[in-house]
């Protein structure tokens, strides 16, 4: 597949550029909201949660069933699915990851790898490995902004994003549960001195981080197909957003998944839908090399 | 007494080497090949993962690598498979220099290392993807054409023993390195790299080896895929699966162990075959049997199956000197 460079740039009117990061932009917020948990435990625990992707699928899984055994509405699914998966995140750290990791970094990290095969797989078993989807009158509407053309359920996705952040921000710095995390994230004895229980702050945190992501799969379902494997394509995402953001920052990963998301919608633009997905990998590859703490990380 | 560490190798090796006179079915050759090839990608990944204690996500680089070179050399310019093979080991220890000096230049460790090896055969498997030069996502497929010169075989028992061979190979390579002062060098890099500099290592240098020497390894084994299959495709090559297959093993078997790649490889896939037999064939299954044997391992034996016989049979243990 020969490609001229100079033709595609001037093949591409401003209009379908802008629309592209447009678009980008407003998948990047629900990419920022999956890489939010992921920071967020990472901030709290230090560790690397690999089986937040499949734990992604998993929700995704449960948006699908939901619309299709009782026809639930993906976003209404998200009232239901939320508390469900803040309540499985609390437990499975609590009583799988905590325990079986023994406070090692590098277990933490083949833990949850496990975890994620685990997952996969049994999602596999259960549901195949045919790629599935909701399709309302919804999935294709778009609205006309100007010029441009911008798909509804992304913008109902990038309002929902906004939403849960602020909700998110609320927590953190209004409530007691915030302030426990806060101080367990900057200083686990000390905490832990003051009364504090950090078994339990750790498995609030990744039950936050859960919730999450049960959030953002019923604002993706609408517009998004899910299969067993599609935890990797959006982990590697979403670890990406991570370390540009700076690992543990919360706005970094909101800016850093804005900017993913356009960077995903310029490159799938410009290089093609296979080749398109090269732009995140470079970005993680240079981040990692260069400036490891990212845009807005503390120390490495 | 420096033989005896080698009494182990040989005679596993030959216990492996008389299994195609037991029987000649074409399950049990295929669960051999597939076996000893991830065995040998293990091994590889056991000399960085396990004896350096540099945890790799992504060993499908080195695999995909050995892959398409051994490949593309003989699709694209009608090379010798031998020395497609030759080449394709450098190009191992080649992509292996290259991620190591990119990133432990960088002072990437830990969780941090695992995920740029990821992003770098993620990256590759991308790219082998999309470019003509390696066919695309249809693949190469390379002309059958059996003869010890083409590394081809019409018996299928001889192809099974250049995979023993090749494992034969890494194990003594293994152990050699395990009673060798860059072996207590390797350990020292795992165990506390600051201490091991403060101590006079050159850490770069000696994680530059490891991981060239890893590469090659796992490299051997993506050659070795390609003249069974004769067919190699970015999925298979760059894909995850071998990274977590390459990673699983040694992991089961013991961390850091001659032996443990090995082990691990024919245990995890002993217990697949099991669980298909009994399970049926759901797909999926077998890994998840995989998954909750590797959480349990973590968890509970960070030595894998050959630290339980250390623990729980440490006379025989002693006697075979693991």
């Amino acid at each position: 597949m020969q490609r001229n460079w100079k033709s595609d740039w001037i093949m591409y009117s401003p209009i379908i550029l802008i629309e592209a990061m447009i678009n980008g932009l407003l998948t990047g917020s629900i990419y920022a909201l999956i890489a939010l948990g992921l920071t967020l435990v990472y901030g709290v625990l230090h560790i690397i949660n690999f089986a937040h992707g499949a734990t992604l699928a998993v929700a995704m899984f449960a948006v699908w069933g939901l619309n299709i055994a009782a026809g639930i509405d993906p976003y209404l699914s998200i009232l239901l699915l939320a508390p469900v998966f803040f309540a499985l995140g609390y437990g499975v750290q609590r009583f799988i990851i905590g325990p079986a990791a023994g406070g090692d970094d590098g277990n933490i990290l083949l833990i949850t790898l496990g975890l994620s095969i685990f997952i996969e797989n049994a999602l596999l078993a259960s549901f195949g490995s045919d790629t599935r989807a909701i399709t309302s009158d919804l999935s294709f509407s778009v609205v006309e902004l100007g010029p441009f053309l911008i798909s509804t359920p992304r913008l109902i996705g990038f309002a929902g994003s906004l939403i849960v952040t602020v909700i998110l921000w609320f927590v953190m710095t209004r409530t007691d549960a915030g302030k426990a995390i806060r101080a367990v994230a900057k200083e686990k004895l000390g905490a832990s001195l003051m009364g504090i229980n950090v078994a339990h702050v750790y498995a609030l945190t990744f039950g936050i981080g859960c919730a999450a992501l049960a959030v953002a799969a019923g604002l993706l379902m609408p517009s998004f197909y899910v299969n067993p494997r599609v935890g990797g394509a959006f982990v590697n995402i979403a670890f990406t957003i991570v370390v540009l953001g700076g690992m543990g920052s919360i706005p970094g990963a909101m800016i850093g998944g804005l900017l993913i998301g356009i960077v995903e919608s310029l490159s799938g633009l410009l290089l093609g839908e296979s080749l398109g997905q090269i732009g995140i990998f470079i970005i993680f590859i240079l981040v990692l090399l260069l400036k490891p703490t990212g845009l807005f990380g503390a120390k490495a | 007494m420096k033989l005896q560490g080698y009494l182990p190798i040989l005679v596993v090796t030959a216990l492996l080497a008389v299994v195609p006179f037991l029987s000649n079915s074409n399950t049990l050759y295929n669960f051999m090949v597939t076996s000893l090839i991830i065995a040998l990608a293990a091994q590889g990944w056991n000399i960085l993962g396990g004896v350096a204690g540099q945890t790799s996500f992504g060993h499908a680089l080195f695999f995909g690598v050995g892959c398409y070179t051994a490949a593309m050399l003989q699709f694209h310019f009608g090379i010798n498979a031998w020395l497609a093979f030759l080449m394709a080991l450098a190009a191992g220890a080649g992509a292996g220099f290259i991620v190591g000096f990119l990133s432990f230049r960088a002072g990437l460790r830990g969780s941090y290392f695992a995920l740029i090896t990821l992003a770098f055969a993620e990256l590759m498997r991308i790219l082998a993807n999309a470019s003509e030069w390696t066919g695309g996502a249809a693949g190469l497929l390379l002309k059958l054409d059996p003869g010890f010169a083409n590394m081809q075989f019409a018996s299928r028992a001889s192809f099974m023993w250049l995979a023993l061979a090749f494992v034969f190979v890494g194990l003594l390579i293994s152990r050699a390195i395990a009673g060798s002062r860059f072996g207590a060098h390797l350990v020292a890099v795992r165990e506390n790299e600051d201490a091991a500099r403060a101590l006079g290592v050159d850490v770069l240098t000696v994680k530059l080896k490891a991981i060239s020497l890893s590469g090659a390894m796992t490299a051997a084994a993506g050659v070795l895929y390609v003249q069974n299959f004769l067919y190699i495709d970015a999925n298979i090559g760059f894909g995850a699966w071998i990274s977590i297959e390459a990673l699983l093993a040694p992991l089961v078997g013991g961390r850091g162990l001659v032996l443990g790649p090995l082990i691990g490889t024919f245990t995890l896939h002993g217990l697949g075959e099991l669980t298909k037999t009994f399970a049926g064939r759901v797909p999926g299954i077998d890994l998840m049997v995989f998954a909750v044997v590797l959480i349990c391992v973590v968890a509970f034996a960070s030595d894998g199956m050959l630290g339980l016989l250390r623990r729980f049979a440490p006379r025989l243990a002693k006697r075979i000197a693991l």
